[in-house]
């Protein structure tokens, strides 16, 4: 499973916000932070907030605030906002590849095909379970130990 | 495993409150009665015997119960296994559970704290568990409490 720029902007924001949940944050200062350009950043923030995991807060010392729940908040909570997560798409039925036959004993591309389709998703498998085993709090005491570690 | 059904609803006890100590064979129904609540099944000679090998405070095996107020709350079992597949002697941490109604009160922390300081004591300095990548509650946990992936993976095969 590779993120997209944009579920990777969501991760850094999110975790950003939970680690200090009752500030502000303006988008420019996360923007700035994480080197991206505000207006990207702005859409991202968009899609958090319908999903009610940041908040918009106007007016004078306004900007973001987070809304959700770091200890129950996961990393595949942020992903799935961004990612399409269903299974990785397999060639069609078996029925309707056999055009192409196994030639001279080797194997045929659909064969080959599926194989690798059973690794690929056996990689997924594990980076869902991962993603949706750590929450934000859990991400948060890693920053720290890692911090401390130097 | 660790986590209240309900949340919001506060431990019945402090975390304070809770010794961990070394299972006796009088903890024992406690502890099927837990398990049986969290997996449906009553394994009296399972437990029997798990008693029976990792009981009565050894140096290799430990079999911990935390007890609070009279009740046995939760327990963790594990051993120090020595050089399997070139692995140096680490800590295994094959069982942990919490009453479903004591959950977020601390207790699997207390619990996983007290075998790790008994895998220390036995001389080795990485603890190790496994399960299933479906258990999203206890790999929650299990990483909550700085575990991170292992450099191993977990085959098997249909026989």
């Amino acid at each position: 499973m590779k993120l997209q720029k944009n579920t990777v902007l969501a991760l850094y924001s999110v975790l950003e916000f939970a680690a200090n949940p009752g500030r502000h944050h303006s988008a420019a200062e996360v923007a700035r932070k994480y080197r991206v350009s505000p207006h990207h950043l702005a859409k991202v923030l968009r899609t958090l907030g319908r999903a009610g995991l940041v908040q918009a807060v106007r007016g004078v010392g306004g900007g973001y605030r987070f809304a959700g729940n770091a200890k129950r908040l996961t990393l595949m909570d942020v992903i799935e906002l961004f990612e399409d997560i269903s299974a990785p798409r397999r060639a069609g039925p078996r029925a309707a590849r056999r055009g192409a036959g196994p030639e001279q004993g080797l194997a045929a591309p659909f064969e080959v095909e599926d194989a690798l389709g059973v690794v690929l998703k056996e990689i997924d498998e594990i980076a869902k379970a991962t993603f949706r085993s750590i929450t934000l709090a859990t991400m948060l005491k890693l920053v720290e130990r890692r911090r401390a570690r130097g | 495993m660790i986590y209240r059904k309900k949340s919001g609803i506060p431990p019945a006890h402090e975390p304070g409150e809770v010794r961990v100590r070394g299972v006796l064979p009088g903890d024992l129904e406690q502890v099927i009665e837990i398990d049986a609540l969290v997996t449906g099944l009553r394994k009296e000679g399972y437990w029997a015997e798990i008693l029976r090998r990792y009981g009565g405070g050894r140096r290799q095996r430990h079999f911990l119960v935390a007890e609070a107020g009279g009740r046995i709350e939760g327990y963790v079992i594990g051993e120090v296994r020595d050089w399997e597949f070139g692995s140096a002697p680490c800590g295994w941490v094959f069982a942990i559970n919490v009453r479903p109604d004591a959950r977020l009160g601390g207790v699997g922390t207390r619990l996983l704290e007290a075998i790790g300081d008994s895998f220390r004591r036995a001389g080795v300095s990485k603890l190790r568990t496994i399960l299933s990548r479906d258990n999203q509650l206890i790999l929650s946990f299990f990483r909550s409490q700085g575990m991170m992936a292992a450099p191993f993976i977990p085959l098997e095969k249909d026989l």
